[in-house]
C-alpha cells in the first residue's frame, strides 16, 4: 500500500500542486544558495546595534543555508509539514533573504537593524491601503480607487497641515479620504456604476485635481506646503528591546497607528456583528437583505471608513516622512496596496503581512545602492518584484475574493 | 418590418449615446472651469473674480486651438492620440475576455526596445526595415504579455498582481538595457539609446508637404487605425473572437460550452500585449526615434481609462482615445497660453469617463430624456 495514496483524499489537487510547489522551490532557493551565494568570500558584518556588529562569513553561511533548505525541500516533498508549511516557508524566506543580503554585503557591513526599521515604516501606507480596500471588498465594493484616496490623503495632510499643525493633517487627509470614497460610494451604490470604471476615474480625479493644485497653487505659495513631519516616538521599557526595540516600536505615530487598524480590523470583521453582516454582503447581499440586513446603508458607511483609513494613509507621506507634497508623491503605492489585499486573501493580517514584504523591498532597494556585488543594480532592485511574482504564482494561487465584490445591489432582484 | 424598427432603434439609441457623450463633456468642463476659478489663489484673494473667469476662456479657447486649431494643433492631437489608441485596443480587448490588462505599460517597454533593436541594428531600406520593426515591436510586446496570461492559466495568479509587478520589472530592465553597449548612445552616460537611422524612422503622415517639419504626426496613427478595424474584425468576425466575448461575459459558461479557457486568457494577453508593443514601437520609431527610460510615460494608465470610456467597442475606444489625445495636445498649449498647468486634462478626462459611466447622474443634472446606455463590460473581478 503506498502512502500517498492513502493521504490522497484528504488533499485536493490543487493543494496538492501547490505543497509540491513548495518543496521544490524551497529546493530551488537552496540550490541559489549553494551555487550562487557562496560564490563570493568575506565576511559580511550587519550591524545590530551600535555597539555590536554580527559577522557573518559569507560562504559557510551559504552553504549551511543551502544544507537547510534543501533538508526542508526535501521533508516538503517526502511527506509535507501539513498546517506548518506556512510556517516553514515563512522561516526559509527570511532565511534566504539574510543569505542574499550575507551575499550583498561580504567584505563589507550593513545596517540590518536601520533596514529592519525603515521596512516598518515603508509598509505603513501599503498597510492602511490595503485595510481600505478589505473593508470595501468584504462589503461587495471593488476599491480600485485606493491609489486616488492616499495621493488625496497626502495632498489634504499637506495643506492642511501647513496650516494648521500635523494631528490636523491627519485629519484633514481623514476628511479627504472620506470625500473621495463617498464619490466612490454614490457612483457604485446610488448610480450602480460599474465600481472598477468609477474607482479609475477617481484614481484620475486625485491625481488631476492634487497634480494641478500642486503646480498652481503651491509652488507659488510654498508655504501651504510645508508641515512639521512627525517624529519617531521611542515607546518606553519596549524600545530597549535590542533590534526589535528600534525596528518595532522607535516608530512614528503612524505605524503603532497601522498595527491597532490592523487589530481592530481583524477583530471587527471577525468577532462583531458588523463584520459578520459585512461579510454577509460581500458574498450574497440578496440572502443578507432578505433577513432585514440594509445592504446599502452598510456598504455606505463601510466605503466611509475604508476611505478614513485610506486618507490617513495618505497622510504618512506628508506627516510620517517628507514633510511635503509633491506631484504623484504616492507614484503606485495604491495598486501595491491592491495586490497586498490580493495577496493577503482579503484578511488584515494578511493584508499586512504582504505590506511588510513590499516594505522589506523597498528598503532593500534604498540600501542596494550602496552595496557593490557585480550584479547590476537594476536586477537587484527587480528582485522583490520577481519574488512576488514567484510567491503569488506558485502559493497563493487562485484566490477566492467575496462574491458579491464587484456587483451592485439591487434589493428587487 | 421588425428588422428595420431594430435598427432604426439602434441608430436613435447610438444617437443619444452620442448626445449623452457631448454632455458629459460638457459638464466635465463646467466643472472644471470651477477648479480653475476656485484654483486662482491671487485673483480670488484680490477680489479679481473676473480676472480668474476670464482666465477659463482663454484655457479653454487653447484647449480647442491647440487640439483642432490648425493643420499643426491636428498633427499634434494625431500624434498624441497614436499610441492611446493601440494601448486603448491593448486593454479592450483584455477587458472583452474579463481579464484586466494593468500591464500595458510593461508591454509598450519591450514593444518599443524591439522595434528600436531592430531600428537600429538592420540598416535595409525603409519598405523592409520598418515593417520589419514594426512586427518586431507586436512580437516583443506579445511575447511580454503572454508572461501575465501563462501565469493566470497554469497558476491562477490574478493578472492585476502580475502585470503590476512586471511593469515594474519592465521598468528596471529597460534601465539597464539602455546602460548596454548594445543599445546606449556613444558619448552618453545617462540611460538614452542610439537613434533609430533615419531609414528606419516611421515616415511622417503629412511628408508630402515640403517644409513643414512642425507636423509630427507619423504613420503610426494608420498602424493604429489599422488595429482598430483588425480588433473589430477579430471580435464579430472570427470564432476566436466569438470565444473572447463569450468567456468575458461567463466565464463558466463557456468552459461548460467546451472552450478551451486557459487558451482563450493565454490568447487575450498575447493580443494585448502585441497592441501595446505595436504602441511603442510607435512612439519609438516614429515619435521620438529613440528610448529613453519613460518613453511609455503614463499612457498605459491613460489607456485603462479609454478602453472604460468606449466601453472596449473598437470605435468606442477609438473615438475615446482621439478624445483623449485631443486634450493632451491642447492641454499643451493651455499651459503656454494661460498660465493654467496641463495636470487639469487629466481632471478632465477623469469627469468625463465619470460622467459617461453614470448616464443617470447627467439625465439628473440636464434633465433630459436619452435612453439608458448600459455602461462598459469590465473585468471579471478578482476570482479566477
Amino acid at each position: 500500500m503506498n502512502l500517498a495514496i492513502e493521504t490522497a483524499p484528504l488533499l485536493s489537487n490543487e493543494q496538492r500542486k501547490r505543497a509540491r510547489n513548495v518543496g521544490f522551490s524551497l529546493i530551488f532557493l537552496a540550490l541559489i544558495s549553494a551555487f550562487f551565494f557562496s560564490g563570493r568570500p568575506g565576511d559580511a558584518g550587519f550591524k545590530l546595534v551600535d555597539s555590536f556588529t554580527l559577522v557573518l562569513p559569507s560562504q559557510p553561511f551559504a552553504r549551511a543555508l543551502a544544507v537547510l533548505l534543501g533538508a526542508l525541500g526535501a521533508v516538503q516533498l517526502y511527506r509535507g509539514f501539513g498546517k506548518w508549511t506556512n510556517v516553514v516557508l515563512a522561516i526559509s524566506t527570511g532565511a534566504f533573504v539574510v543569505g542574499f543580503l550575507a551575499w550583498a554585503t561580504s567584505g563589507g557591513s550593513f545596517n540590518l537593524t536601520g533596514m529592519l526599521q525603515d521596512t516598518v515604516t515603508r509598509s505603513v501606507p501599503i498597510t492602511l491601503g490595503a485595510i481600505a480596500g478589505i473593508l470595501c471588498e468584504r462589503s461587495g465594493i471593488i476599491n480600485i480607487a485606493i491609489e486616488g484616496q492616499l495621493l488625496g490623503g497626502a495632498f489634504a495632510g499637506a495643506v492642511v497641515g501647513s496650516l494648521y499643525g500635523p494631528w490636523a493633517g491627519v485629519l484633514g487627509a481623514i476628511v479627504m479620504g472620506v470625500a473621495l470614497s463617498a464619490l466612490l460610494a454614490v457612483f457604485a451604490i446610488r448610480f450602480r456604476v460599474d465600481q472598477v470604471i468609477v474607482g479609475f476615474a477617481i484614481n484620475f480625479f486625485s491625481l488631476g485635481l492634487t497634480s494641478f493644485l500642486s503646480q498652481r497653487v503651491l509652488t507659488e505659495h510654498p508655504e501651504y506646503n510645508i508641515v512639521k513631519p512627525f517624529t519617531p516616538y521611542a515607546i518606553p521599557l519596549l524600545s530597549d528591546i535590542p533590534v526589535i526595540g528600534v525596528a518595532l516600536f522607535t516608530q512614528t505615530y503612524f505605524v503603532y497607528i497601522s498595527v491597532i487598524a490592523v487589530v481592530l480590523t481583524t477583530w471587527f470583521m471577525y468577532r462583531t456583528r458588523w463584520g459578520l453582516r459585512t461579510r454577509a454582503i460581500g458574498e450574497y447581499p440578496q440572502a443578507a437583505g432578505t433577513l432585514g440586513v440594509d445592504v446599502i446603508r452598510l456598504r455606505y458607511r463601510n466605503v466611509w471608513i475604508a476611505g478614513a483609513v485610506a486618507g490617513l494613509g495618505g497622510a504618512w507621506w506628508p506627516i510620517g516622512t517628507v514633510g511635503r507634497f509633491d506631484q504623484n508623491i504616492t507614484s503606485g503605492r495604491g495598486f501595491i496596496a491592491l495586490a497586498a489585499v490580493i495577496f493577503g486573501r482579503w484578511h488584515p493580517v494578511g493584508a499586512l503581512t504582504a505590506a511588510l514584504v513590499f516594505g522589506l523591498a523597498e528598503a532593500i532597494q534604498l540600501k542596494m545602492s550602496n552595496l557593490d556585488t557585480g550584479i547590476p543594480s537594476e536586477f537587484l532592485l527587480m528582485a522583490p518584484y520577481i519574488v512576488t511574482l514567484i510567491v503569488v504564482a506558485g502559493f497563493v494561487g487562485r484566490s477566492r475574493a467575496p462574491k458579491a465584490a464587484g456587483q451592485a445591489y439591487d434589493a428587487s432582484k | 418590418m421588425k428588422n428595420l424598427f431594430n435598427k432604426l432603434g439602434e441608430r436613435l439609441n447610438r444617437v443619444s449615446s452620442m448626445k449623452l457623450t457631448l454632455l458629459a463633456v460638457l459638464s466635465a468642463l463646467i466643472v472644471g472651469a470651477f477648479i480653475i476659478i476656485f484654483s486662482d489663489v491671487d485673483n480670488l484673494k484680490n477680489g479679481d473674480i473676473l480676472g480668474a473667469i476670464s482666465t477659463v476662456g482663454s484655457a479653454y479657447w487653447a484647449l480647442v486651438v491647440g487640439s483642432f486649431g490648425s493643420l499643426r494643433a491636428i498633427s499634434n492631437t494625431i500624434n498624441s492620440s497614436t499610441p492611446l489608441i493601440l494601448c486603448g485596443v491593448s486593454v479592450a480587448i483584455a477587458f472583452k475576455a474579463g481579464l484586466f490588462n494593468i500591464g500595458a505599460t510593461g508591454q509598450m517597454l519591450a514593444g518599443g526596445m524591439t522595434a528600436l533593436w531592430v531600428g537600429f541594428a538592420m540598416d535595409g531600406p525603409g519598405i523592409i526595415q520598418v515593417p520589419l520593426a514594426i512586427l518586431a515591436g507586436a512580437i516583443g510586446g506579445a511575447v511580454f504579455g503572454a508572461i501575465p496570461g501563462v501565469l493566470k492559466a497554469r497558476t491562477g495568479a490574478h493578472e492585476v498582481i502580475t502585470t503590476i509587478m512586471l511593469n515594474n520589472m519592465a521598468a528596471f530592465f529597460i534601465l539597464w538595457l539602455l546602460k548596454t553597449d548594445l543599445f546606449q548612445r556613444e558619448d552618453r552616460t545617462d540611460p538614452i539609446s542610439k537613434l533609430v537611422s533615419a531609414q528606419g524612422r516611421l515616415p511622417r503622415l503629412f511628408g508630402f508637404l515640403d517644409g513643414r517639419s512642425d507636423l509630427v504626426a507619423h504613420i503610426g496613427f494608420i498602424v493604429a487605425i489599422g488595429a482598430v478595424v483588425a480588433y473589430w474584425w477579430f471580435l464579430k468576425k472570427t470564432t476566436t473572437g466569438f470565444e473572447f466575448r463569450a468567456y468575458g461575459l461567463n466565464a463558466d459558461a463557456a468552459t461548460y460550452a467546451g472552450m478551451h479557457v486557459k487558451r482563450l486568457t493565454v490568447l487575450s494577453m498575447v493580443f494585448a500585449g502585441g497592441f501595446a508593443g505595436l504602441a511603442g514601437a510607435a512612439e519609438v520609431l516614429g515619435t521620438y526615434g529613440y528610448a529613453s527610460t519613460n518613453f511609455a510615460g503614463n499612457i498605459g494608465f491613460d489607456a485603462i481609462a479609454i478602453a472604460l470610456l468606449g466601453q472596449s467597442s473598437p470605435l468606442g475606444t477609438m473615438f475615446a482615445a482621439i478624445l483623449f489625445g485631443a486634450l493632451q495636445a491642447g492641454g499643451r498649449q493651455m499651459q503656454t497660453n494661460s498660465d493654467v498647468p496641463i495636470d487639469l486634462i487629466i481632471v478632465l478626462r477623469a469627469l468625463i469617463v465619470m460622467f459617461i459611466a453614470a448616464p443617470l447622474l447627467i439625465k439628473t443634472i440636464w434633465r433630459t430624456k436619452s435612453a439608458h446606455v448600459s455602461a462598459g463590460q469590465t473585468f471579471r473581478g478578482w476570482g479566477s
